[in-house]
């Protein structure tokens, strides 16, 4: 898996203009979803943990669909199985590099919702739990998704509709315990939204795992 | 024939796309050492013969055993066999030496060691940290016999390995084949260079229509 690891890290690297792209494109989902909203400091506050993650996820799709991209365009994939490579270790190193990526690209968004949504907040070690357990939540079934529809021609269009629907749990547990993060949680039931997201995860990288083979092999 | 003798042993192959039966029954026998041939027209089914038995691909009838392993034992027969595909299994933002150290990495091999030989084998050493987005047809076509010959097959299958290579390129196949040979590793090419694979080959076999002719 750290020889996959490293060739999705470098292939990332090569492509990190990508990269730069898809951060602006986040950001600016962030911009025009303020204006939703419109000058109202109260409700742009308690509403900007969930455009975040909707300008994440919207980003995600964009990252996942491209990390087949080089994949796919001389059979590479297939090159890599018949070395032979474990299917599952391709998986794990592909889904770790897309959330690396996602996660950092979480992290880069928040000082933009900071200055468009006054969503500061004193709790950043518990908002970037979030965002690496988000950020892996939604990785793992989307680089499954990604490989399921890298052959397909409207692939752009078919992976958020496949993955949307599956990612829902993460994307709740995460708005929520952003929302938390941000505004209070006098409750204290940020943990629970917590322990949810880390279930989740858990589901979602054992059985994705399981099933690439399946995806990948003819 | 003893069984361990033979490299690739396959009885009544078939696979189809969709509707259209691409094999439809096809047996050979190749032994250790060996460099067969598989000659035919355009859509006669040689790609399809190669990439099932590389396990690139699944059969939809027949058996085969590849270097003593059943053609469902696909990660086996991965690990003794390279195949030289029509598509070059490149990643283009990558140099030569970087693909190439992928496929090292992946088979746990040292990279240094193995790697710089190889690039100076197919003549690529001078362009080894280029990105291959740079190269031409030939080069990459050299660079995915490099990956080949990173892999130290027992089988080497090659499909079109003459295919966009210059005359130099030519001489550099039938080296690399001979070499092969040399090491008892056992040879199926796929080619219309027929009357030049026939001088390397010890036998050949024609497809037509999926069928042995």
């Amino acid at each position: 898996m750290i020889a996959a690891l490293r060739k999705e890290l470098l292939l990332q690297w090569r492509t990190r203009a990508q990269a730069v792209a898809v951060f602006v494109f986040g950001a600016t989902s962030l911009l025009l979803f303020s204006f939703a909203i419109g000058p109202n400091a109260a409700a742009l506050r308690e509403y900007a943990a969930g455009f975040l993650w909707l300008a994440l996820l919207l980003s995600s799709t964009l990252t996942l669909s491209e990390s087949f991209h080089e994949e796919m365009e001389n059979r590479a994939l297939e090159g890599l199985l018949l070395l032979p490579a474990s299917p599952r270790a391709l998986y794990y190193g592909k889904a770790v590099a897309n959330a690396i990526q996602l996660i950092v690209l979480g992290i880069a968004l928040v000082p933009v919702m900071i200055v468009l949504y006054d969503a500061g907040t004193m709790r950043l070690p518990t908002l970037l739990l979030i965002i690496i357990l988000g950020g892996a939540g939604l990785s793992a079934p989307g680089t499954l998704y990604a490989a399921m529809t890298s052959q397909i021609r409207a692939k752009q269009m078919l992976l958020p509709l496949l993955l949307f629907p599956l990612i829902v749990p993460v994307l709740l547990a995460a708005v929520k315990a952003t929302s938390l993060a941000i505004l209070g949680d006098p409750m204290e039931q940020g943990r629970a939204w917590i322990l949810l997201l880390v279930a989740f995860d858990g589901i979602y990288w054992s059985l994705c795992g399981l099933l690439f083979e399946r995806v990948v092999e003819e | 024939m003893p069984m361990d003798a033979l490299a690739i042993d396959a009885e009544h192959l078939a696979r189809r796309f969709g509707r259209r039966w691409a094999l439809v029954d096809v047996s050979l026998q190749l032994r250790r050492g060996e460099v067969m041939m598989v000659a035919g027209r355009n859509g006669s089914g040689k790609t399809t013969l190669l990439r099932v038995l590389a396990t690139a691909i699944r059969a939809d009838g027949g058996r085969a055993v590849v270097g003593g392993f059943e053609l469902a034992r696909r990660e086996e027969i991965r690990g003794i066999s390279a195949l030289l595909s029509h598509q070059s299994y490149l990643y283009e933002s990558l140099t030569a030496r970087e693909n190439l150290e992928v496929v090292a990495r992946m088979r746990r091999q040292d990279c240094l060691r193995h790697t710089e030989p190889v690039l100076e084998r197919v003549g690529l050493s001078a362009r080894a940290d280029d990105p291959v987005s740079t190269f031409s047809a030939g080069m990459r076509k050299r660079l995915s016999f490099a990956r080949v010959l990173l892999q130290q097959p027992s089988i080497a299958f090659l499909d079109e390995p003459y295919g966009q290579l210059d005359p130099e390129g030519f001489g550099l196949v039938d080296e690399v084949v001979a070499e092969l040979r040399s090491r008892d590793a056992s040879v199926l090419i796929a080619t219309h260079q027929v009357e030049r694979v026939g001088r390397l080959a010890n036998r050949t076999i024609t497809l037509e229509a999926g069928r042995v002719r």
